[in-house]
């Protein structure tokens, strides 16, 4: 076979004019879908992340005791598993679109939790002190004096997690939401062609590479300076 | 001297125990000030003087025993703790400003939210007090970019604009290079001047001499002895008062 | 609820949930080195004299981790027998996490030996060490040290990401806990295969707990 031929061949099969222009809206529509999902787990599991962190600082024992555990096995358990339980286990199941916003939403608030927690233990006891000793509550020596220092050391990580997790949302895919990756492959089985996976796949690129640079750059920025090592 | 014993005193603090694990570092102490009274208390480390100091704002809640400030008893439930706080102010040996803030922004936090002051109104009264540690031209600076001494001024600022009854000092030039000692006990004498009624933790054995009214001895968690600096660094009658302050002074 | 967790389901499932937990860990045990190979091999590359190589090692991991890992496996696994290419799940497992895996491995290594101070290398050096040498004995192991939470954490994360096999019918532990629920009808196998991951993995965060807070800085 000629090298003219298995290009032709290959152009047919991943970057078939007709077939995509057939199917790009429906790629276009589930990139909307995926941004929509993407924006609810990061609000929604970053809010309850820091409201379980804040919990944490009322120093109950018991509830910390519990609040630990939960999310330690939200870091235990696979993503994938978080949602197929949710959707395929549970006795009146939420949409494929809302068991998957809830699935990836627990497993950020977990890591969040983790995350703002370390920052609100590295700041030093003598700046709660000083705090209180003035008087101010701790609801307000939280949020006026100790937050404001610990999100600096807990911006980098926290980007970095909710890069991870929103990803995530190409699982959705597997409990039939046409979120890029569904919309894909849908595409792909109704033509037999896959070009609209290799559109889908591009569009994961456009939407992700400037986040993933923008996390190195928020890294480089906020934390811990660090000169290359050329050996 | 024996003022002090009249007058109905502005801090009462009787019989404080505190254990932290098994270290038993107040073993039933007792503390009287009066008011307008400058009392230093020095004690070789471990002693439990620090312990002593922050219990009287409950920074530390004692075990057992009463603390009462300005006739409010601090370890009634029913107090509210935070009103209380706002009558005793505080300074502390790594001075915890807050980094994010500038002078100004450290010293009027409290009085917007605490005090319940305006911007405007907190501004004009951060700015008063700025002035009085003589760092007025200083408010828009960030603690990193002051010394250690304008930091620990900015620190007293902080403390003294919410107009308190008493002030706490912990150690407050023992993180301070000897140059920059002076200008903060040039502002605590001022405060005593004032009539400022004051508690501090310190091995300034030349202030305590010159500026306190009562001096206390502290070792393993009890007072040991107390009485006018003369007396303490002069002649005491406990042979530990004597030797520490003997130390203190070779 | 006693759906839920029916016991007798559970037991008659449980020889397909045991093969799969085996095929989880033996899958575990393929991808982890592959990924670590393509980490050290990326993160060797990055400290590079050619700013081109650098560079392109940049491109590189970014490019992967940009990329869902599912959206790469489906790629391998949907995409490429349109090209006249059939792989195996298992295949596909491979090559995804090679390059997805391998490239967040290469980020922890480098950040590794960029804490590594400067002076480390250099001493090794004026003392008539090669370059590898003085990489393999000074730079290396004080690079992994540093980094070893990000190291386990990142591992942990790839044992979990095994699960996305199921997808592709690789038989683990979610694939048979699904194939037992669409026999019986009833979502407990899900439930126990859960378990049997928390079970399995949470020892693994209680591990990580302690190398997290070991690493912080006391205060």
């Amino acid at each position: 076979m000629n090298i003219r031929g298995s290009w032709d061949r290959f152009a047919d099969a991943f970057l078939n004019g007709r077939v995509l222009a057939k199917y790009w809206p429906d790629i276009l529509a589930g990139l909307g879908v995926t941004i929509e999902l993407a924006v609810l787990i990061v609000i929604t599991g970053i809010a309850a992340g820091l409201a379980l962190a804040l919990l944490r600082c009322l120093g109950w024992r018991g509830l910390n005791w519990v609040i630990v555990q939960v999310v330690d096995l939200f870091r235990a358990l696979p993503p994938l598993v978080i949602l197929v339980l949710i959707y395929f286990g549970l006795p009146r199941a939420p949409s494929g679109f809302v068991s998957t916003w809830i699935s990836l939403a627990l497993v950020l608030a977990a890591f969040a939790e983790e995350i703002f927690w370390a920052g609100i233990v590295s700041v030093p006891k003598g700046q709660w002190e000083a705090a209180r000793s003035t008087g101010l509550r701790l609801g307000q020596t939280l949020r006026l004096v100790v937050l404001p220092q610990a999100l600096r050391v807990t911006i980098p990580p926290l980007t970095n997690r909710a890069i991870a997790i929103t990803k995530g949302t190409a699982l959705g895919s597997v409990v039939a939401v046409s979120e890029v990756l569904g919309a894909a492959s849908s595409a792909m089985s109704n033509s037999y062609n896959a070009s609209p996976l290799l559109l889908g796949a591009g569009a994961y690129l456009v939407l992700f590479v400037p986040v993933v640079v923008l996390g190195r750059f928020v890294e480089r920025r906020l934390g811990p300076t660090a000169k290359p090592n050329h050996v | 001297m024996t003022t002090t014993t009249r007058v109905a005193p502005l801090i009462d603090a009787r019989g404080l125990h505190k254990h932290f694990g098994p270290l038993h570092v107040l073993k039933g102490v007792d503390l009287m000030v009066a008011p307008r009274e400058l009392v230093v208390v020095i004690g070789p480390s471990g002693s439990g003087k620090s312990t002593l100091l922050r219990c009287l704002n409950l920074l530390e809640t004692p075990d057992s025993g009463s603390v009462v400030v300005d006739g409010i008893d601090l370890m009634d439930p029913r107090t509210d703790i935070n009103l209380a706080r706002q009558r005793i102010g505080m300074v502390f040996q790594s001075f915890n400003l807050y980094p994010t803030m500038s002078a100004l922004g450290n010293v009027t936090l409290a009085l917007r939210h605490v005090a319940g002051k305006s911007a405007a109104e907190a501004d004009v009264l951060g700015m008063a007090a700025l002035a009085r540690v003589g760092l007025a031209d200083r408010a828009g600076h960030r603690p990193h970019q002051l010394s250690g001494g304008q930091q620990q001024r900015v620190a007293i600022a902080r403390a003294v604009a919410l107009e308190p009854r008493a002030m706490l000092f912990d150690e407050p030039t023992s993180s301070l290079d000897p140059e920059l000692v002076g200008s903060v006990l040039a502002v605590m004498r001022e405060l005593r001047a004032d009539g400022m009624t004051m508690v501090v933790v310190s091995h300034e054995m030349g202030f305590a001499r010159a500026a306190a009214d009562r001096v206390v001895f502290m070792e393993d968690g009890a007072i040991v002895e107390q009485g006018p600096p003369d007396a303490i660094f002069g002649d005491a009658t406990h042979s530990r008062t004597r030797a520490f302050v003997g130390q203190i002074r070779a | 609820m006693s759906d839920f967790f029916d016991a007798g389901i559970i037991l008659a499932a449980w020889p397909m949930l045991w093969r799969g937990l085996l095929t989880t860990l033996a899958l575990s045990a393929l991808v982890v080195p592959l990924g670590l190979a393509a980490g050290f091999g990326l993160a060797l590359l990055s400290t590079s004299r050619s700013r081109a190589v650098r560079w392109g090692v940049i491109g590189w991991t970014d490019l992967f981790r940009a990329f869902p890992p599912l959206v790469l496996l489906i790629l391998l696994y949907g995409g490429l027998p349109f090209a006249g290419l059939e792989l195996g799940g298992v295949a596909c497992m491979a090559i995804a996490f090679f390059l997805n895996t391998g490239s967040y491995y290469s980020e922890v290594i480098r950040a590794g030996m960029e804490s590594v101070p400067p002076g480390q290398s250099e001493a090794a050096r004026s003392l008539g060490l090669g370059t590898w040498q003085t990489l393999r004995t000074i730079v290396l192991p004080q690079a992994l040290r540093r980094v070893l939470p990000d190291l386990v954490s990142n591992t942990l994360e790839v044992v979990k990401l095994t699960s996305l096999a199921s997808v592709v019918a690789v038989p683990e532990l979610l694939y048979q806990a699904r194939q037992a629920q669409s026999l019986t009808y009833n979502p407990s196998p899900i439930f126990a295969a859960a378990v049997l991951y928390a079970v399995a993995l949470w020892p693994f965060v209680k591990i990580l707990r302690r190398l997290e807070q070991r690493a912080a800085p006391s205060r």
